[in-house]
């Protein structure tokens, strides 16, 4: 475990980067990990965090890309444009969440 | 302990490890369908660039026919763990299939055609291979329209070129 200092902040996060207690999120830290990895996020960008933040707390699991399509409203090719290469873990690792472990 | 640092960055776009991945999908029951089709949403996720083959029976992946219609077969496959006399009963590959097409439901896995849609929208590329094409007597026509082509082996084997290829 790492506590890693952004914006002034103590975080906790992994060996990669990644949050690992994703209470110690909020929207100015996104900018900051959004800057961190060259997107610079939009509304359609926020609109994909916001249903990862509200999924994950209702489900406890990070959404998938078939999720964040068939729950979340956003189709598979918007992601990649949104969050490109590699979409689930970006987006993962901007809104503060775990990577994905489902399969599809 | 914990200590306090410089938050690490994860490398998301690291160009030299760039990865080329082929599928050939060589088998068109719905069972063997879906590994490759996983694997191939997998790989694309991660920023790997895939390709799927579909060869011989793999053909009914995409021959608009059929891809639809995929069967289980209950009868001779070991993984139903039942008797292959009961397995060969009249309705049992029916009963199978349903069986099957309601699991993948139930996880949210979809069926072989949404599949294929979510594969090419993550970018992936779908080719078909001329010498089941010619044996089937089917032209691009009648093909799954997002299938770039029908192509040769030796077509397939320049396009795999520094590629990993997995068999199914």
């Amino acid at each position: 475990m790492t506590v890693a200092l952004i914006q002034g902040r103590d975080i906790h996060v992994d060996a990669e980067g990644f949050l690992t207690d994703p209470g110690e999120w909020d929207e100015g830290l996104a900018e900051k990990l959004a800057t961190n990895i060259g997107i610079a996020l939009t509304e359609s960008h926020w609109s994909a965090i916001r249903f990862a933040r509200s999924d994950f707390e209702a489900t406890g699991e990070t959404p998938t890309l078939r999720r964040m399509a068939t729950a979340g409203g956003v189709p598979t090719k918007d992601i990649f444009a949104l969050f490109p290469k590699k979409p689930a873990k970006k987006l993962a690792y901007v809104a503060g969440l775990p990577k994905p472990v489902g399969c599809v | 302990m914990t200590m306090t640092m410089e938050a690490p960055v994860p490398v998301f776009d690291d160009e030299s490890a760039a990865r080329k991945l082929c599928i050939i999908c060589s088998k068109g029951s719905l069972d063997m369908a879906y590994p490759g089709l996983v694997l191939a949403n997998a790989a694309l996720g991660e920023g790997i660039e895939t390709h799927l083959f579909f060869t011989f029976w793999g053909f009914d992946i995409i021959n608009r026919e059929t891809m639809g219609n995929l069967k289980f077969m209950a009868v001779g496959n070991p993984a139903t763990h039942m008797s292959p006399m009961l397995m060969g009963l009249p309705g049992m590959t029916s009963f199978a299939t349903h069986m099957m097409k309601k699991q993948m439901e139930d996880i949210d896995v979809p069926g072989v055609p949404e599949f294929l849609e979510m594969v090419t929208d993550a970018g992936g590329h779908l080719w078909a291979c001329r010498m089941s094409a010619d044996m089937m007597h089917l032209e691009q026509k009648d093909l799954y329209e997002r299938v770039e082509g029908i192509i040769s082996a030796a077509d397939f084997i320049e396009l795999s070129e520094g590629a990993q290829v997995i068999f199914v």
